[in-house]
């Protein structure tokens, strides 16, 4: 049947990248403290699992949040009913005093200019719906999330031109990188239509410094372009230095009543901080009141369950639980990153430094039997499928140089990472023994090398597994 | 510097429907605190059976808790539930509610069906995956078109339907209409059809469908099939899908009839639960349903009320009760609507379904056009004090017709609302009198002899 859209047949929705890819073979074996020791850990989702108790306990002092009861009258009827495109209000009340709060007060949000979304996959997808079409570009520094090819591009029509950025400044956007982006876009004869960061960063788990802010801020309004700040992981800033959210910047510059004020953009969601993805919450915060107009009827095609609109206004206007949660949120997740870096260090194998986030952007470069993706590629399979650890390659987040990974460290038990720290330390381990080997057979042709290398090493690793031969 | 899409008007709504609303907002009917305030009869709700919902949910207060059967918190695993092929036990549930609302005449595989936040998620997203940009769409008028061209780029082709045939679809209208596109140079992608009808309150036959069926496959085309009012058929004839339609073995000789029908269903009318936001796609198209499940992620269903509702409907004592209780009341305050409007000389389409009725006040009409149809309304928003929806907002081709809507009030509401449009009739046909009128002699008769029928009583003034 040819009958079928464009968008049915091609695969802009990205979902044939490593990322999925690696997603699928952890399905097929997961691990398991008991049932399945040896599986796959699954070190490739940024999810937050160690903050359920604070929630489950809110719960269970709670109940007639869950109950539809307010002040134990039923209220059922009236969110059965509620479908309103603006939002529960007491939600939406809860939401920006969370935001807030989040941003150590030193912003404040308005309700009038927040639209919930079903997730912030959909809050960028209609957010790209208002600002691009076809034939227009925005700009991505890389590395970035791999979801954005399918939510910025897939049904938009929009093209994402990178920013490139590398480790010699630990990826840092730089003047030039915006440039030649804004140029590489001409040249495709692209419409650039704004800027979009992800801030704190994934894959890199840092925030932005107020130096790379000013400078975003002084390219869109330069360019009279728009500026999408992703700022679902501000809640996960762990260690200092503190974050500094877009709209501050803003704020301590006095630009409210610019024109680039107009045509800055926040997204936000409860999927990282709060751990909460299931529950499908996300938003979009805009000082255009166009933007917040469209997008609050575009929401209509991913609004928020009234269910668990209430349940969250209850639970965020609780401001005891959120000051006990941000921090203690906090406290675990600086805690556990630690782990993950002092473990990875004891492998051989350093991370950028971060701050935030829930995963490490870890340098396996010196992994590599060469500087190519390829080789990355290769890398990457052995460790899926030698070590079983899902973690995903840089290549599948754009990054220009071969070698880095994103490993999560916030979905799993403290038991389960020190098992992936260890089946990484003996792959590390084992590498090196065969890397001596590989010394002593350069004198080989060089087609060959890399092949036999790997066929080798392969070999000896699962001699080595198995005690056997 | 916005795209088009936000800095256009074409998202599709009506600003009648929303000047009635506004109006509504700002003067709203309460029994109580405001019994002289407008009253709402432009939404589709199901608000007749909450007691029902409300009841299981009082003797399942750990579903409500996030808790299973033996009382452990399943808060974890839900929090962290976002996989786009929905959950399995759910998916498993709604098949079967929606095999029963069929009559268990037809089968539903849950590996075929796809969640989406409401229809409204889930007929976008069909869209989006039969249609492009300048791709036609067919809809018979009236219908409620929703926000269907807005993100999509779709264009919509009217197949007009008229009150000559009960404003069911004709083949020389499907025909006209696919003719029309072809005309404007537009690749005509499908048919959607909204079946029980959005706003006639009428089911399909079987003829039709099969004749939807055919014309289908003659120009190689989609069907969608949107059954969100599926649940609320409360009078014969019985509902018949167009999965019925399509298992008849005419139909079914050729083999890819099943790949090119897909059905839209949700929660929202029948059970009464638009905020839970629960909608659905059912395809036999593999390829339909692998890209409508990618694209569930910019609409997924909270997995909390994925929880609720599989437990809910995994109740067959309540799903059965419900259905049987839900189409008794639908049917007695349709039948209360209908009879209070006869009364004041206005006539419905017969329907057997929906949540509303398609009232004929062409009759009250100063003349036959859209003009004097949106004046009628404007009066009846204001001076009556009922939010109804005019026949223009469904695209009807001919004015004068207006959806009421009947299950999103109490009875002493619509009893209220009845009064006020019998008096108001009276008015009218007195100022009439008294004016002279400058109607037609065919348009007078017509109310002189809706008078004589009605109660003897009124006419002495």
């Amino acid at each position: 049947m040819g009958l079928l859209s464009r968008k049915v047949t091609c695969n802009s929705h990205g979902q044939d990248s490593s990322y999925f890819l690696g997603w699928q073979e952890y399905e097929k074996n997961p691990y398991d403290e008991v049932k399945n020791p040896k599986g796959i850990i699954q070190m490739g989702l940024a999810e937050n699992q160690l903050c359920f108790d604070l929630l489950e306990s809110w719960l269970a002092k709670n109940p007639d949040a869950v109950s539809f009861k307010r002040e134990e009258q039923s209220i059922f009827k009236e969110l059965a009913l509620f479908q309103d495109y603006h939002g529960l209000p007491a939600f939406k009340k809860a939401l920006v005093d969370f935001m807030a709060e989040i941003r150590g007060n030193k912003v404040s949000f308005d309700t009038d200019h927040l639209v919930l979304t079903a997730g912030a996959t959909s809050a960028n997808e209609t957010l790209m719906f208002c600002l691009a079409e076809k034939g227009d570009a925005i700009l991505l520094p890389t590395p970035y999330y791999p979801g954005f090819d399918r939510d910025l591009k897939w049904r938009t029509g929009a093209e994402i031109v990178p920013i490139q950025c590398s480790s010699s400044n630990g990826f840092q956007i730089t003047e030039s990188a915006l440039e030649a982006a804004y140029q590489e876009a001409q040249r495709k004869n692209l419409r650039v239509k704004g800027v979009l960061v992800t801030n704190p960063s994934n894959p890199l788990g840092t925030t932005m410094s107020r130096n790379e802010l000013d400078l975003l801020v002084n390219f869109v309004t330069d360019k009279e372009i728009h500026l999408i700040s992703d700022e679902i992981y501000s809640g996960t800033v762990f260690s200092s230095p503190a974050f500094v959210s877009i709209m501050e910047v803003l704020k301590d510059r006095k630009l409210e009543n610019t024109q680039v004020w107009e045509r800055v953009h926040v997204v936000y969601s409860l999927s990282k901080d709060l751990g909460l993805p299931g529950f499908r919450v996300g938003a979009i915060y805009s000082n255009d009141p166009i933007v917040v107009a469209a997008a609050t009827k575009m929401s209509s095609f991913g609004l928020v369950s009234s269910q668990t609109q209430y349940l969250l206004s209850a639970m965020l206007s609780d401001k005891k639980f959120t000051k006990e949660y941000i921090s203690k949120n906090h406290k675990r997740l600086q805690k556990r990153q630690n782990k993950l870096v002092s473990g990875l260090e004891k492998a051989g194998i350093s991370c950028l430094e971060s701050n935030a986030g829930l995963f490490c952007w870890v340098d396996m470069r010196h992994l590599l039997s060469s500087n190519t993706f390829e080789a990355e590629m290769e890398l990457w399979k052995r460790i899926v499928y030698d070590v079983k650890l899902n973690i995903s390659p840089g290549s599948s987040c754009h990054c220009t140089e071969p070698g880095w990974f994103r490993v999560c460290f916030a979905n799993m038990s403290e038991d389960t990472l020190k098992l992936a720290m260890q089946r990484l330390k003996s792959f590390v381990s084992s590498i090196s023994i065969d890397n001596q080997t590989h010394q002593d057979l350069k004198n080989m042709r060089k087609k060959n090398r890399t092949k036999w290398v790997f066929r080798l090493s392969f070999q000896s690793f699962h001699d080595r597994e198995q005690g056997e031969r | 510097m916005l795209s088009s899409k936000a800095s256009s008007n074409c998202h599709g709504q009506d600003s009648l429907y929303f000047l009635g609303w506004q109006v509504y907002e700002k003067n709203p009917f309460h029994e109580v605190e405001n019994p002289t305030g407008i009253i709402q009869m432009g939404l589709a709700e199901n608000q007749l059976s909450f007691d029902l919902v409300e009841s299981w949910l009082r003797k399942n207060p750990d579903v409500m808790g996030l808790k299973n059967k033996d009382g452990e918190s399943v808060f974890r695993d839900l929090a962290l539930f976002q996989d786009y092929h929905g959950m399995p036990a759910f998916k498993n549930e709604l098949v079967e509610y929606m095999a029963k609302i069929r009559g268990n005449k037809v089968k539903f595989d849950p590996n075929n069906l796809v969640l989406a936040a409401g229809a409204t998620s889930a007929n976008e997203t069909l869209i989006f995956c039969l249609a492009d940009p300048g791709d036609a769409i067919l809809l018979p008028t009236p219908s409620y078109a929703g926000d269907l061209k807005w993100r999509t780029g779709v264009e919509i082709v009217p197949i007009h339907c008229s009150s000559s045939n009960g404003f069911r679809i004709s083949m020389f209208a499907l025909e006209e209409a696919y003719e029309r596109a072809q005309k404007l140079n537009l690749k005509v992608k499908g048919v959607l059809i909204t079946n029980p009808s959005n706003p006639l309150g009428t089911t399909m036959t079987k003829d039709e469908l099969q004749s939807l069926i055919t014309f289908a496959i003659d120009k190689d085309i989609h069907l969608i099939s949107d059954e969100v009012f599926s649940g609320t058929v409360f009078d014969s004839p019985c509902f018949i899908s167009i999965m019925e339609a399509a298992m008849d073995s005419n139909l079914k000789r050729n083999t890819d009839v099943l790949s090119r029908i897909h059905i839209v269903y949700s929660l929202s009318k029948d059970l009464g639960l638009p905020g839970f936001r629960v909608g659905m796609i059912y395809s036999n198209n593999q390829t339909v349903v692998s890209a409508a499940t990618k694209m569930s992620s910019f609409g997924l269903v909270s997995s909390q009320t994925q929880y609720l509702l599989s437990y809910m409907l995994a109740n067959k004592k309540f799903t059965s009760n419900y259905m049987k209780r839900n189409q008794k009341r639908l049917k007695k305050r349709k039948e209360m609507l209908v009879s209070g409007l006869k009364k004041s000389g206005i006539n419905c389409l017969k329907s057997n379904a929906g949540l509303f009725c398609w009232v004929d006040m062409r009759h009250l009409l100063c003349s036959n056009t859209f003009e004097a149809e949106t004046d009628l309304w404007k009066k009846i928003l204001c001076e009556v004090g009922l939010n109804i929806s005019p026949g223009s907002s469904f695209h009807c081709s001919q004015p004068g017709w207006f959806r009421v809507c009947f299950a999103n009030m109490n009875q002493s509401t619509l009893q209220v609302a009845l009064r006020r449009i019998k008096d108001f009739v009276e008015r009218s046909s007195f100022n009439y009198q008294q004016n002279g009128g400058s109607l037609s002699r065919k348009l007078i008769s017509n109310w002189v002899r809706k008078l004589s029928s009605a109660d003897r009583e009124e006419q002495e003034r």
